[in-house]
């Protein structure tokens, strides 16, 4: 009997302090995102949680917020921009190194990856101290030349992470059959590596989007960037319209991940 | 014709070693663009944080001497680490269960799961904070939730201290420790577990003993992760933490934007990477040895 009660009381109390601190995690991981959006419908002038009564009124102030709109603008360009350059750098370098296990590719692999671990503010930094030195005056070419070594790093994971799915026999028995190297690569290589490609491309898309870090230093004031435009408002005022800008954020992310994870099976990508 | 078909007739042996010999050099591109706007930028930092002066007319080791001649800085310095190892810390002992539990669970809750994990990776930072701001505020809901609840009298001051910021920066970094961990422990083998428990051992040493001992490259790969973001969390830092407490980040950018300080600022950010940088070599460290304690 004692032999039959321990792993009862065992297991019980094991699951039991998993499952609270998991579920913990996923309330702590859930409610910023609810509380934004429950926030953003407030009828009220304050960010008091709960709001006082609810309406729409400040998702309709963001119609005349041509500041806000033109930043978002920015950034959605930008974000294209660095997204296309980061695709075609990135899967190019990828099928280079992915291939080889010599030093020159395992060196390369570590530097391409660095940025992602570097504080990103002191390559914001950098950047601004060399454009100045080259005399180069900051503007949407040097912000998007900024983003793109920040944003390289995760079109590069992913992108390397589905070539290691690739079986060489396959290209070996492509090119045994008389097939050319373009003709492989369309046939065989693209359609394996396509979906790390997508996840890549997207989560370089968000990265950009969302960067701060290098912003900061080489945006001037003709390329204002949604993130640091909300972040002045958040830092100044405490704008109810930050709110309704989340909620619009919020809703375009899930959605787009939603999509994603259809087309990419984003969520596989990303482990 | 003949003459297109002949050379691959010689054979896929020798077909084969050309195409990878050239392969490198869709490299290069990539590697000329980071020669140029990423390793270039960061020598040039290097060269002027050894300027002596803030005018930039001498050359001189001035900056780094001041940075640790002063008791400040190294405090400013040494609470960004430790915020950082807080945050990882508090990270790890949350996301471990949630990660166990995605592992745990059918595959309809795991897609449920995964889209609660990810969406805050993906959702803007500033959103992100933005939310802890509503949440931590004077009127926000823990105040309210405090007030009503009767276990306080007034509004308590949560917003711009350390602990709203580290309770920010774990869920801010959460998904970052999460994902890891799920990779490494999907790919546990149930066996070990069965064999555990038919062994005679509970549920608490099957886990410390085998789940846990096998799961550390996991865990490393999260912590290296979660540590890494949290110590350079610029907009978080300076939402909830405020003014009251100065971490590296924000220290170079108001020696870079408000003070035009750039050689000060240089030397800050040399000194902040290359702690940063010893940290993770640290982690990663433990992570070869944890693989090696993995397989062995």
């Amino acid at each position: 009997m004692p032999d039959m009660q321990r792993p009862t009381l065992g297991s019980a109390s094991f699951g039991l302090v998993m499952g609270t601190l998991a579920g913990a995690a996923l309330l702590l991981l859930a409610a910023p995102t609810l509380v934004v959006l429950i926030t953003s419908f407030t009828d009220g002038y304050s960010l008091k949680f709960p709001p006082p009564s609810y309406s729409l009124r400040w998702y309709a102030s963001l119609i005349d917020a041509w500041q806000l709109q033109d930043a978002a603008l920015v950034s959605l360009k930008l974000g294209a921009v660095v997204t296309a350059v980061s695709v075609v750098l990135g899967t190019a370098a990828a099928l280079a190194i992915g291939r080889s296990r010599r030093a020159w590719a395992r060196g390369l692999d570590a530097l391409f990856m660095s940025p992602l671990v570097l504080p990103a503010l002191a390559f914001g930094l950098a950047s601004l101290v060399f454009f100045s030195t080259a005399g180069v005056e900051l503007s949407f070419l040097t912000l998007a030349i900024g983003h793109i070594v920040v944003s390289v790093p995760y079109v590069l994971r992913t992108t390397l992470a589905s070539l290691a799915q690739l079986d060489p026999a396959l290209l070996e028995s492509s090119e045994s059959l008389g097939a050319g190297r373009l003709y492989t690569f369309r046939r065989v290589t693209l359609p394996t590596i396509r979906n790390g490609i997508g996840a890549g491309a997207f989560i370089a898309f968000m990265s950009s989007f969302d960067n701060i870090p290098v912003s900061l230093f080489m945006a001037d004031a003709r390329n204002e960037v949604l993130p640091i435009r909300m972040w002045q408002i958040l830092e100044n005022s405490l704008d109810v319209r930050a709110a309704a800008v989340s909620g619009v954020l919020i809703a375009v992310t899930v959605l787009a991940m939603v999509v994603m994870e259809r087309v990419a099976g984003l969520s596989r990508q990303l482990r | 014709m003949t003459s297109i078909t002949a050379p691959d007739l010689t054979g896929p042996a020798t077909a084969a070693r050309p195409r990878i010999g050239r392969e490198w050099t869709l490299a290069l591109p990539l590697a000329a663009f980071f020669a140029v706007f990423f390793v270039t930028p960061l020598l040039l930092l290097v060269a002027v944080s050894l300027y002596a002066d803030a005018e930039m007319t001498r050359f001189g080791l001035d900056q780094y001497i001041r940075f640790f001649g002063d008791t400040f800085n190294l405090a400013v310095l040494g609470s960004t680490l430790l915020l950082g190892v807080k945050v990882t810390a508090l990270t790890l002992l949350f996301g471990y269960p949630l990660a166990w539990l995605y592992t745990r669970s059918g595959p309809r809750m795991q897609s449920a799961l995964i889209l609660v994990i990810i969406l805050p990776l993906l959702t803007s930072v500033v959103v992100r904070t933005f939310a802890w701001i509503v949440i931590l505020g004077r009127d926000g809901i823990v105040n309210n939730l405090l007030l009503s609840l009767g276990l306080a009298e007034a509004p308590l001051r949560l917003l711009y201290t350390e602990g709203g910021l580290v309770a920010a920066l774990v869920q801010v970094q959460m998904p970052l420790m999460v994902l890891p961990l799920i990779t490494t422990l999907s790919r546990l083998d149930p066996n070990l577990l069965d064999a555990s428990a038919a062994l005679g051992a509970g549920p608490w040493r099957g886990f410390l003993k085998v789940t846990l001992p096998l799961s550390l490259p996991g865990i490393v790969a999260g912590c290296l992760l979660t540590y890494a973001a949290a110590v350079t969390a610029f907009i978080t830092q300076s939402l909830v933490g405020g003014g009251q407490m100065l971490f590296m980040p924000q220290y170079i950018y108001q020696q870079t934007i408000t003070l035009h300080n750039w050689p000060f600022a240089a030397a800050i950010s040399i000194v902040f990477m290359v702690s940063v940088l010893g940290v993770v070599m640290l982690f990663n460290l433990l992570g070869r040895a944890s693989k090696g304690y993995v397989h062995a």
